[in-house]
């Protein structure tokens, strides 16, 4: 019985999303996805590559917002584009919205020609989804995130890639979905997110409920496994001694109460 | 007669004296990050109207926003960094009250700028097939390879026109006072690729010293700008306020709360307008001076 919390639940799903990933540049857009992708360095997958989110290459693997280490390279945002289209690249993004055919929108919520809420715009999502794996990473699970169709496609899922031509459909790789409630990938029928497995304590009807579409899902779901030994002792000694992680998913008793 | 290239300082009023209404003018910088603050501020200050403007946006795009001095906007993303979402723009944008938006993804506008520093009508990328970008976009158009790829077919890719400018504006940590110019900071961004795509650019920088000084202590592949790409050139101490000029300064995250909390109300932004923006940039920095003073004391 693992006494890992939420957060490092979610840590251990994210590591695992770049387990595969082999000698690329892992790029995480906030907290969570940064403590998961180095998660996955230090375990998993020691030849990703890690940035500092800024303009260079990290040659260790330094604990989160720690700013001191040795450096293997330069990586100035105009470089970054040069991977993306180069694909060596498995980028985890945020999410304001994610429809049953996994298109993400980051750009703003209503009409795009008055939106109701602005927000940052469509940033580098078109690009990166069109040309090297993409995951995204949702903090709080519910049914305003999870659409039936978002607002604006910023992120082109399967469906949209594939309908736009081979230009597009051939590097699109939308790889999991990971929230503070279960792990997705997009396998489903006609390109649609599938259920791969719930958070321990999450059941599959808590993440129906709390999802504005319908989910494909396959007989029993497996239970997310939980962080090993080693996992949460890297998360809590090496990577978050500072336990920032529950700041972005708060222990699971604590939400009750 | 000087055997040397033309002396190109100027003033920051003489540099806004030479724009006009309706000018498409780029911005440098990336978001809150070493962004001509200061020749943004003197745009304010002008009768200028009916801008079209080119950046990777921050406060710059705020600001004019607010001053109802945008006509069109050409962006991928306004952000403030340490606070997401820029106030000032998404008032803008909730409020419809800019004509034109051009909304394109990060990749499309580097391209953009990429197609115009090299005189071609556009360039072939992946980025926006599929997104929405292309639907809010219709004038960008696809276009279809001439080569089959490895399994016989013919990819359509976007053609993105150029992102042709009439005026660029950069801030650099040093410049000469002939334009060759560098960036001491952890990136140049993409300021050589607006100066290159646009008729005329200036660039605001720290400090101008001797060509000599330029290279003296930093090496010489961060000698960014030449003095081809460069039509004048200002001296702007802490120009680039209040977004970062590494390593000369970093972001006052201080006044950019301020300056985010202020945006939300119309009453406190009149109250930041004509404490911070209502005199010229020597009456903005001491302003500047007396907000830490008090900061300081409470």
């Amino acid at each position: 019985m693992s006494d890992a919390t939420r957060a490092e639940v979610c840590a251990a799903a994210i590591a695992d999303a770049f387990k595969d990933d082999g000698e690329i540049f892992g790029s995480p857009m906030g907290m969570l996805p940064m403590l998961g992708v180095r998660l996955a360095k230090l375990t998993s997958n020691p030849d990703l590559v890690l940035s500092d989110g800024e303009s260079l290459f990290l040659g260790g693997v330094p604990p989160l917002f720690a700013k001191a280490d040795v450096v293997e390279g330069w990586i100035p945002f105009r470089r970054v584009f040069e991977v993306v289209a180069y694909g060596k690249r498995h980028v985890m993004m945020g999410a304001t919205q994610v429809d049953r055919h996994g298109n993400q929108n980051i750009s703003a919520i209503g009409d795009f020609a008055q939106p109701k809420r602005q927000l940052l715009g469509s940033r580098g999502a078109p690009g990166n989804t069109v040309n090297n794996r993409t995951s995204y990473w949702v903090p709080k699970h519910s049914d305003r995130v999870f659409v039936e169709e978002v607002d604006i496609v910023s992120g082109v899922g399967p469906k949209r890639a594939r309908e736009a031509g081979v230009g597009a459909a051939k590097f699109n790789d939308i790889h999991r979905i990971v929230t503070n409630l279960a792990v997705f990938d997009v396998l489903g029928a006609d390109d649609t997110v599938r259920l791969l497995s719930v958070h321990p304590g999450v059941t599959v009807d808590d993440v129906v409920a709390a999802t504005g579409f319908e989910l494909q899902i396959e007989g029993d779901v497996p239970e997310t496994r939980t962080p090993t030994a080693e996992e949460l002792l890297i998360i809590r000694e090496v990577l978050d001694p500072k336990n920032l992680r529950d700041r972005e998913v708060p222990p699971v008793e604590a939400v009750a109460s | 007669m000087s055997n040397k290239p033309r002396d190109k300082r100027m003033s920051i009023d003489e540099v806004v004296a030479t724009l006009e209404d309706g000018m498409t003018i780029g911005i440098g910088g990336w978001g809150p990050r070493r962004k001509p603050m200061a020749l943004v501020r003197a745009i304010l200050r002008s009768d200028l109207k009916d801008l079209t403007i080119v950046s990777w946006g921050g406060a710059d795009v705020g600001l004019l926003a607010r001053a109802g001095k945008i006509r069109k906007l050409i962006y991928a993303f306004v952000s403030l960094d340490s606070v997401p979402l820029e106030p000032n723009f998404g008032k803008a944008r909730q409020e419809k009250s800019i004509p034109e938006i051009v909304e394109l993804d990060e990749g499309m506008f580097q391209t953009g700028l990429l197609a115009a520093s090299q005189r071609l009508p556009f360039l072939p990328l992946r980025a926006g097939l599929g997104s929405d970008v292309l639907v809010h976009n219709p004038q960008i158009v696809t276009i279809t390879s001439p080569y089959a790829d490895s399994d016989g077919a013919f990819e359509d890719l976007v053609a993105m026109p150029a992102l042709n400018l009439d005026v660029a504006l950069v801030h650099l940590n040093r410049a000469d006072r002939h334009g060759n110019a560098t960036y001491l900071g952890p990136d140049p961004y993409f300021d050589d690729l607006f100066a290159m795509a646009a008729d005329r650019t200036y660039v605001s920088c720290e400090q101008v010293v001797d060509t000599a000084g330029l290279t003296v202590d930093t090496p010489v592949q961060r000698l960014l700008l030449n003095r081809m790409m460069v039509t004048g050139v200002v001296e702007t101490p802490n120009g680039a306020h209040f977004t970062t000029c590494t390593p000369d300064y970093e972001r006052d995250e201080k006044f950019q709360k301020a300056y985010a909390a202020a945006a939300k109300d119309d009453t406190a932004w009149a109250a930041f307008e004509e404490r911070f923006l209502s005199g010229d940039e020597a009456a903005y920095q001491s302003a500047v001076a007396d907000f830490h003073a008090q900061e300081e004391t409470k």
